[in-house]
């Protein structure tokens, strides 16, 4: 059993079992998964046991992947767009290589995939919305693979399935020649081979009457395969999600995999990121406390709104305090600047106050003082999308938070006005957008809009890879890509800092 | 709101009692999460009493979708008025529902069985009330008490909807949205004759007769053709819908359990967009789909006689022209205008030959012969082809209303039509209440001498010109009922489809 090379390393306490006759999740169908193909159908759940950290880390690359597609479909890409802008995600996430190319990875590649199909139909059988956004997601990934398959190992792949593709036989075929051709478009040089199944399996082509109908079976064109294909990924998914939704309540006992589910399903309401130490600029340019006010300007809207309640009043509250300190710590901003910024922006209080009141927050955020986990863990992250996006609603007054979400609608457009977004095409999309709760596409949308010049270029001179512009998730990745994308020409010359150039970096 | 509504009977649940003429905004204020296709239809639709009401509702049914008469009766009606509202009194139809409607026969069509089931008692009855009442989510236990109820309420009419998941006389008592949710329904179709209004010549708007009764008769054979050839539906029921129509109620376990998405795909495939007198072509493609080519068949000998001479569709200039426009070759249509204009007395039979004639005698210039062929199979299929209300067809929870039950504008017994003898099928002699129930008089005054014990043999109906419908339906019915107690029992012998596998 392959489980015992990979797994036996692992503490037998921190696998996760996936094991389905240990779950009673299916009769028995212990079936040594050794994938022929690269496409999968996802009919048979996962029989080994795997290490916890690989249950979670390909759920989460699942889900960005996921995430990117729904991106897409809210920015209303094209089809050829969608898969262009996909092919890097896909590479970089969950790459799948082909049989041809006899990849030493293919086993594993595909043992990634199968293994997060899983667990993310674990982690989203709970309830009907989310199922649906699963269902769709999925199915347009699947598509969109079985696209990119090259046409023999498709063949092999669509004939492995447990489909019921009766063919028509010489004789049928004769028999019904003449009409089989008129109703199902056939050309001269199109290949003669027709397959018989229920209408009900394909009730678009019956309404576009590009099928035979005899008697309550359809006959199909070869060419409606693919589509087919997809109909019966979805309906085999529809039900085997919710055979999940009503197993997933015995599954509470296993309370090492429940949190990990519900951080997944958490982060498919609003896409997670983890904050990533490089999101800073500290290695490019200077940071003090006196450039924070030339670097706003790339700052997303949750933070430029702080930067400028905070000018404006010279007091933030305390949750404003803390989302804001944790994002000046990400963009680079030590803390001993970080200190001499706060001090310096709450000017109408005393030294002493600002000792004894808020001194103690900044050194706490960066990890200077609370208890040893704070310190060894260098203080907090700072706050993702996903954070601000699902922490309670703050009570009026107070300014915390992501603003496409906080604000109403028509204070939002006016925050946007106030900052230089006036673009009304714009605007009347972040409307849309924010109206649906898409939050950080509004966000996002706003981001290509200010900086499209920019953006089209690093496209055009191929200076960025496409993963390098995917959707944003985090406060310090947006700053950090404005950043580098409004210093473009600085960044190559070597000649880059807000003011003047920078010691630190080489 | 205009009205009150009045007494409210204790059969029913008060708050379900609506009105029509309620203001249509209502009724959008209540729909606007799910955008009708079908508005138009539905606002002229009774609406609820309780606004507040209906927004409690919103979101445990879907938008008030139904078939009500609403459209037959905004024309004007030929008949006097007097006897208007002598169909509709309520003596008379009191006595039809308690001497002469098959109740019985028609709780097993709906119930799929001799005792009932959910079938039946979980199954929305809407009920048109006197004064313009609607009663909705109505449902009974059994064929006595739907009987009992018609009696003592003598509705103008009731509708038949889906069954549901749940009673729906308990929809309120469930707190979980989509547990209260429609489950089953015959597949219906409605073929009206207004939809005829662009190409029939001999009447309009309410009226018909034997000329333009012809474009229902051509519909029923191309639509029960492909029911029965194309999907394989074997339990088709065709009524006739008391003035100017005829519907069709499917019921095929398989037809009955099909989603709105199935629904949708079936009138897709059906329906071919018509009225296009503009000169819009109708993108049939060609060759023509093995559905078209059956369709012509059934159809081409309706349009030599009841088209092109009984309708006589070109005879005024400015008939004329709407042909004209149905042809795409400019030349060919300069050289039909001339020839047109000098002999205006041409009838359309000879201007359906001249089309020939004259493309033959070198005036087809932009299109050649194979396509001009095609363009008059187009014509005809705009001509003949059913003109079918798709909405109807398209949802599980929509209305329809119920077979056997009195028009209340022509006062006859919306009875079923046998398609094996469709021809014969008369729709002006089908009989009256009034003249019912004067039948039944005639037999016992003919028969005064019968002793009361032989007359208590024979039910009132065998009395009647109602006879042969109730008998054609009551052999239907049988029909049904074996096919699904076959069904029932190899499905017993599966053992149920209840396992569970990925
Ligand atoms: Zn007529």
């Amino acid at each position: 059993m392959l489980a015992a090379s990979t797994a036996s390393r692992i503490d037998p306490k921190k696998r996760a079992v996936l094991d389905p006759r240990k779950q009673q999740f299916v009769k028995s169908q212990w079936v040594d998964q050794t994938y022929p193909n690269r496409m999968n159908f996802y009919t048979i759940p996962p029989t080994e046991d795997i290490a916890l950290e690989d249950f979670e880390e390909w759920g989460i690359a699942r889900l960005k992947v996921l995430a990117e597609l729904e991106a897409c479909q809210f920015r209303n890409r094209s089809p050829a767009e969608t898969e262009e802008y996909m092919r890097p995600v896909l590479e970089k996430w969950l790459r799948l290589d082909s049989n041809k190319s006899r990849s030493p990875d293919m086993h594993l590649q595909r043992k990634k995939d199968h293994y997060s199909h899983w667990t993310l139909r674990l982690a989203f059988a709970s309830t009907a919305d989310l199922r649906q956004r699963f269902m769709r997601l999925e199915t347009q990934l699947f598509k969109l693979r079985l696209q990119a398959d090259s046409a023999d190992e498709r063949r092999d792949f669509i004939k492995s399935l447990p489909m019921s593709w009766e063919m028509l036989d010489a004789d049928e075929k004769a028999t019904w020649l003449s009409e089989l051709r008129a109703a199902t478009s056939v050309r001269k040089d199109d290949e003669e081979n027709w397959f018989k199944v229920d209408w009900e399996k394909v009730p678009d082509l019956v309404e576009r009457r590009q099928v035979l109908l005899k008697k309550g079976k359809a006959y199909v064109h070869v060419r409606e395969q693919t589509t087919m294909v997809l109909n019966e990924f979805t309906r085999s998914l529809e039900s085997g999600l919710e055979l999940a939704a009503r197993f997933l309540p015995r599954m509470d006992e296993d309370n090492r995999l429940a949190p990990i589910l519900h951080h997944l399903s958490q982060s498919f309401v609003a896409p997670d990121a983890s904050y990533n130490e490089n999101n800073g600029v500290s290695d490019m340019t200077n940071i003090h406390a006196g450039s924070i006010d030339g670097l706003s300007s790339h700052f997303p809207l949750c933070m430029q709104n702080l930067h400028r309640e905070l000018r404006k009043n010279s007091h933030l509250k305390h949750q404003s305090r803390l989302q804001y300190t944790l994002f000046l710590k990400g963009i680079g901003l030590n803390m001993q600047e970080c200190i001499i910024f706060w001090r310096k922006a709450f000017k109408l209080i005393t030294d002493e106050k600002f000792k004894s009141e808020y001194l103690y927050n900044v050194r706490h955020a960066y990890g200077d003082v609370g208890g040893d986990a704070n310190k060894r863990g260098r203080g907090y992250s700072p706050f993702s999308c996903q954070k601000l996006l699902t922490e309670p609603l703050p009570s009026a007054g107070l300014n915390h938070g992501c603003p496409y979400r906080t604000y109403s609608p028509d204070n939002l457009i006016a925050l946007l006005q106030n900052v230089g977004v006036g673009d009304r095409e714009l605007l009347r999309a972040v409307r849309e957008d924010v109206g649906r709760m898409r939050y950080h596409i509004a966000c996002n949308r706003v981001f290509e809009s200010t900086h499209k010049n920019e953006i089209k270029k690093v496209k055009d001179e191929n200076l960025w890879n496409a993963s390098e512009l995917d959707t944003i998730l985090h406060p310090n990745e947006y700053f950090k890509r404005s950043f580098l994308l409004k210093n473009l020409s600085l960044a190559r010359s070597g000649d880059i800092g807000v003011d003047g150039p920078s010691q630190g970096s080489n | 709101m205009p009205h009150a509504v009045s007494s409210p009977s204790e059969n029913m649940d008060p708050e379900d009692s609506v009105m029509s003429n309620a203001p249509a905004q209502a009724l959008d204020a209540a729909d606007n999460s799910q955008p009708d296709s079908s508005m138009p239809d539905a606002v002229a639709k009774p609406a609820t009493a309780n606004l507040e009401e209906m927004f409690d509702d919103d979101d445990d049914e879907d938008e008030f979708s139904s078939s009500a008469a609403i459209r037959s009766d905004q024309s004007s009606q030929p008949e006097p008025a007097s006897q208007k509202a002598a169909y509709s009194d309520s003596n008379i139809l009191s006595q039809f529902y308690q001497r002469l409607l098959p109740f019985r026969p028609l709780f097993q069509w709906l119930n799929h069985s001799a005792t009932p089931q959910p079938d039946f008692q979980h199954r929305e009855f809407a009920f048109t009330l006197s004064g313009d009442r609607y009663v909705r989510y109505q449902s009974f236990a059994t064929a006595d008490l739907l009987r009992k109820a018609c009696v003592s309420l003598v509705p103008e009419r009731f509708e038949i909807g889906p069954q549901y998941s749940i009673n729906p006389r308990d929809r309120k008592t469930v707190l979980k949205a989509g547990s209260f949710r429609p489950i089953m329904k015959e597949l219906v179709f409605d073929i009206d004759m207004t939809d005829y209004d662009p190409i029939r010549t001999c009447c309009s708007g309410a009226a018909i007769c034997h000329k333009c009764w012809q474009f229902i008769n051509m519909a029923i054979k191309v639509v029960d053709a492909a029911l029965r050839d194309d999907f394989g539906f074997q339990h088709i029921l065709w009524v006739y819908s008391g003035r100017r129509g005829a519907h069709a109620w499917v019921s095929d376990k398989r037809a009955r359990e099909m989603d709105d998405a199935k629904r949708r795909s079936i009138a897709g495939y059906l329906v071919v967009v018509t009225g296009n007198e503009h000169g819009k072509r109708m993108g049939i493609r060609r060759p023509l789909h093995p559905h078209f080519e059956r369709s012509l068949k059934l159809l081409n000998p309706h349009f030599q006689t009841d088209v092109l001479e009984d309708q006589d569709p070109w005879q005024t200039a400015e008939q004329t022209q709407k042909l004209l426009d149905l042809l795409p070759d400019p030349t060919l249509v300069a050289a039909l205008q001339k020839k047109w204009d000098s002999a205006p007395n041409r009838t359309s039979t000879q201007k359906w030959a001249d089309i020939d004639s004259v493309a033959e005698a070198g005036n087809l210039k932009s299109i050649n012969p194979r396509q001009l062929v095609d363009v008059k199979q187009d014509i005809r299929i705009e001509y003949t082809y059913p003109r079918l209300d798709a909405e109807v067809s398209k949802k599980q929870n929509h209305l329809l209303k119920s077979p056997f039950v009195v028009h209340p504008g022509t006062g006859r017994v919306c009875v079923p039509i046998d398609v094996r003898k469709l021809e014969d099928f008369d729709p002006l002699s089908v009989p009256t209440v009034t003249q019912l129930l004067q039948q039944i008089d005639d037999w016992h005054t003919k028969n005064r001498d019968m002793s009361e014990e032989e007359k208590a043999k024979v039910a009132d109906w065998q009395k009647t010109a109602m006879k042969p419908y109730v008998e054609y339906f009551r052999g239907y019915v049988a029909n049904l009922l074996k096919e699904e107690g076959k069904g029932k029992r190899s499905r017993d012998a599966d053992g149920g489809a209840e396992s569970m596998e990925f």
